[in-house]
């Protein structure tokens, strides 16, 4: 755990806060600690997070649980889905889906992960990619991706589109859809809606393998960028299957140190309490996982697509494992801790999903009519998904009359807490000790949140368009004595009635 | 044979029987009359007032009132039409009906009803009750949250299953339905899933236990077709049921 985490002497030191404008939902905000010559000493991102879920979900029916858990999150709802009907399918016995059931799930999620990843990666992330820091704030956004790669920039609105209907087919509705039913889902696929899936598919293979050049030569124009950027050593959580594949569906709790060993595989995820613990800081809203053998200081890890693609041994479609060969190379036997190469391996996750999707098509399980098992009712259920995001635990335990008694979610954004807090120390150090703040630094501190692509609304604001408010305050009086907002629509205002080059004395 | 006795609603004439309501005479024949409380197979009760319709002028409740030749009614016009939007808004918010999350989505006849008098939002402040779903009883779930109190289930209970499971304690804004045991849990009582009150619910209210979301979105009841061509008004009137709960 970087030493940025707490300062010694805190009462001493001038605080800035980047706070996002909206309130309304999950948002994220950085306090900075620096000293008289601008020296950062403590640096802590906060997310709010919202927790009442488990309250209000109590004295709900079970089978209720996979439809009103989409509710929880706008951005993946099928993942919340998708992990609920995990649990529940425990809570009724279902101990095997029938094969239809299964592979229209993994269907429906690896729609979802194609659109959530497409999303991410055309309309945040890749003006990081294609521009350079010192590019105008006017011209680095999504606009500017638009102008200087419409072909990508389509490919992008496309492959979002075409991962929605996945969505759409398997779950009814694009957004809060029923397809995940406690023991199975409620519908198989026509073959009019297969070959409707079917036909554009070659081409979404085809786009994933262009973006993934796309992001190859961009590391190669910069590669020391990539290297250093935000860059920490971490442990690893995924799931993989039995076999050491890649599986975003379903496979058993996996982790690696940051040397790359295991810590622990195969290790049935019902059992995730013996492993992984949550602590809580006063300082934060979210908890913070650990790996409990290694204790909260060292045992904090990274989950998501970086976590995935290192943890794994292969993946199980063809042209995703000859990119994740080509990835791990860079790690040289090691794990590849870049926090940059995050959106490296979601583009990979990207490719393998079109090619899964592509595999679950030309599969006739995908018709059949036995779509839901039931067995002996259990009182409790632990559903764990590999969301776009990383690792998603559902845990539910319901009264004798199905009704739900106590629920537990650790949700991929939380995985990703203490290792989001180290990315931004390692930034905050790297780029701010020692120099006066200023707009483009702040846009660093962003670019290594939303590596991590987490969720919060302020993070799914294009870049320079998340909107801040960075405050100075006066040591001992906690006065404001300078402050700098950056509105949604990219304009920046002196709250003082300063000229916003203001910004670079704080 | 005497000469058909009509009444025109909306510019239609509409055909009835001595005895009908206009209600039930639309209904006869395939003309759609919003309506909640209603159900062909039970007497009028005329509590939602969901059914208003104006009657040479004025507005009264069409599951109410007797049809009589040369009546002139008026229904599909913009004054009922809010009117109707109002009382809806005024039972989503007095309940919690979220209907995303509700399994009777797309086959609930209040939610079909609010799309038909085309209610777009809420309008009103929520009420946000706080009641506890009851799941004592072994095959059914009742989530009194979203009980607009049309007394189907009161009416089948007591007229068709002879069990008198339920009733509505309270008056106005207190009035709630009630299970009629002294524990007051649905577990209690005789209840049974086959029962006539079991199936008459307009809303999500009583329900099937371990069911939820079995129809797919794009095959429940009014997914594909609006409930005024759909539902009870799409039920020839001898296919009804033929018998009658007076
Ligand atoms: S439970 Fe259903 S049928 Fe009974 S009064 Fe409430 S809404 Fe009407």
């Amino acid at each position: 755990m970087s030493h940025l985490e707490t300062a010694a002497r805190p009462d001493y030191l001038c605080r800035i806060a980047i706070d996002p404008l909206s309130r309304v939902e999950g948002h994220g905000k950085v306090t900075l600690l620096t000293d008289k010559d601008h020296r950062i000493r403590q640096a802590r991102l906060h997310i709010v997070e919202f927790r009442g879920f488990e309250k209000f979900i109590q004295g709900r029916p079970y089978w209720e649980v996979p439809v009103v858990v989409e509710r929880l999150c706008g951005i993946c709802p099928v993942s919340h889905h998708l992990a609920a009907a995990k649990a529940v399918d425990q809570l009724v016995g279902a101990r095997e889906l029938t094969p239809t059931a299964e592979k229209i799930r993994r269907l429906m999620h690896y729609g979802q992960t194609l659109q959530s990843h497409a999303v991410h990666f055309f309309h945040l992330a890749s003006p990081d990619f294609l521009f350079d820091f010192d590019d105008p704030a006017a011209h680095r956004n999504v606009g500017g991706v638009m102008t200087d790669y419409p072909d990508i920039a389509r490919q992008g609105v496309r492959l979002r589109k075409y991962g929605q209907e996945v969505i759409r087919v398997t779950a009814g509705k694009r957004i809060h859809g029923t397809g995940a039913i406690p023991g199975g889902v409620n519908k198989a696929l026509t073959l009019q809606e297969r070959n409707y899936l079917l036909a554009d598919l070659d081409l979404m293979i085809q786009w994933g393998r262009g973006i993934l050049k796309l992001v190859k030569q961009a590391y190669q124009l910069n590669p020391g960028y990539f290297t250093y950027f935000a860059t920490i050593r971490s442990n690893y959580l995924s799931l993989a299957r039995a076999d050491g594949a890649l599986d975003l569906y379903h496979g058993g709790l996996r982790a690696r140190n940051e040397r790359g060993e295991i810590l622990f595989d195969k290790l049935d995820y019902r059992r995730y309490s013996q492993v992984i613990r949550e602590q809580v800081k006063p300082w934060s809203y979210m908890k913070f996982p650990f790996i409990h053998s290694l204790g909260s200081e060292q045992g904090w890890y990274r989950v998501g697509p970086l976590a995935r693609i290192n943890n794994c041994d292969f993946i199980p479609t063809p042209l995703a494992e000859e990119e994740r060969r080509e990835f791990m190379a860079l790690g040289d036997g090691q794990p590849v801790h870049m926090t940059l190469a995050y959106h490296w391996a979601r583009m990979i996750e990207l490719l393998h999903a079109t090619e899964a999707i592509k595999e679950l098509l030309l599969d006739p399980d995908i018709f059949g009519e036995e779509r839901v098992v039931r067995g002996e009712m259990a009182r409790e259920g632990i559903g764990v998904i590999e969301a776009p995001r990383g690792t998603l635990f559902h845990h539910y335990r319901i009264n004798e009359d199905g009704l739900i008694e106590k629920a537990n979610l650790i949700v991929s954004t939380t995985n990703n807490n203490q290792a989001m807090n180290e990315s931004i120390r390692q930034v905050a150090e790297r780029y701010l000790d020692g120099k006066e703040l200023t707009e483009p630094l702040l846009n660093q501190i962003e670019v290594a949140v939303r590596a991590y692509d987490p969720c919060l609304s302020c993070a799914t604001h294009a870049l320079g368009r998340m909107p801040l408010i960075v405050e100075l305050v006066e040591e001992g009086s906690g006065a404001v004595v300078n402050s700098l907002a950056r509105d949604v629509d990219g304009t920046v205002r002196n709250e003082m009635g300063l000229p916003p080059e203001g910004a670079s004395s704080v | 044979m005497s000469a058909e006795q009509c009444f025109t609603l909306d510019g239609r004439r509409v055909p009835f029987q001595d005895g009908q309501t206009l209600m039930a005479a639309a209904l006869d024949a395939g003309v759609y009359i919003p309506h909640l409380c209603f159900n062909p197979e039970f007497a009028p009760h005329g509590s939602c007032r969901v059914c208003l319709v104006q009657v040479n002028g004025r507005v009264q409740a069409a599951c109410t009132t007797p049809a009589a030749a040369g009546l002139t009614v008026q229904s599909e016009i913009e004054e009922l039409r809010e009117m109707r939007r109002g009382i809806l808004q005024m039972l989503f918010v007095e309940g919690n009906h979220v209907c995303p999350a509700c399994e009777k989505s797309g086959a609930c006849q209040l939610q079909a009803v609010a799309y038909y008098v085309g209610m777009q939002t809420p309008h009103y402040k929520h009420f946000y009750p706080r009641r506890p779903v009851d799941a004592s009883h072994p095959e059914a779930v009742i989530d009194f949250n979203r009980c607009i109190l049309c007394e189907l289930c009161v009416r089948a209970s007591r007229d068709v299953d002879g069990k008198n499971v339920f009733a509505v304690q309270g008056r106005g804004i207190q009035a709630r339905l009630v299970v009629n045991t002294p524990s007051g849990q649905l577990g209690a009582t005789p209840f049974s899933i086959h029962d006539k009150a079991a199936q008459v619910c307009p809303t999500g209210t009583i329900l099937t236990k371990h069911r939820g979301y079995e129809t797919p979105i794009g095959q429940r009841l009014y997914d594909r077709k609006p409930i005024s061509v759909v539902g009870d008004v799409a039920q020839l009137p001898e296919s009804r049921g033929g018998r009658r709960h007076d």
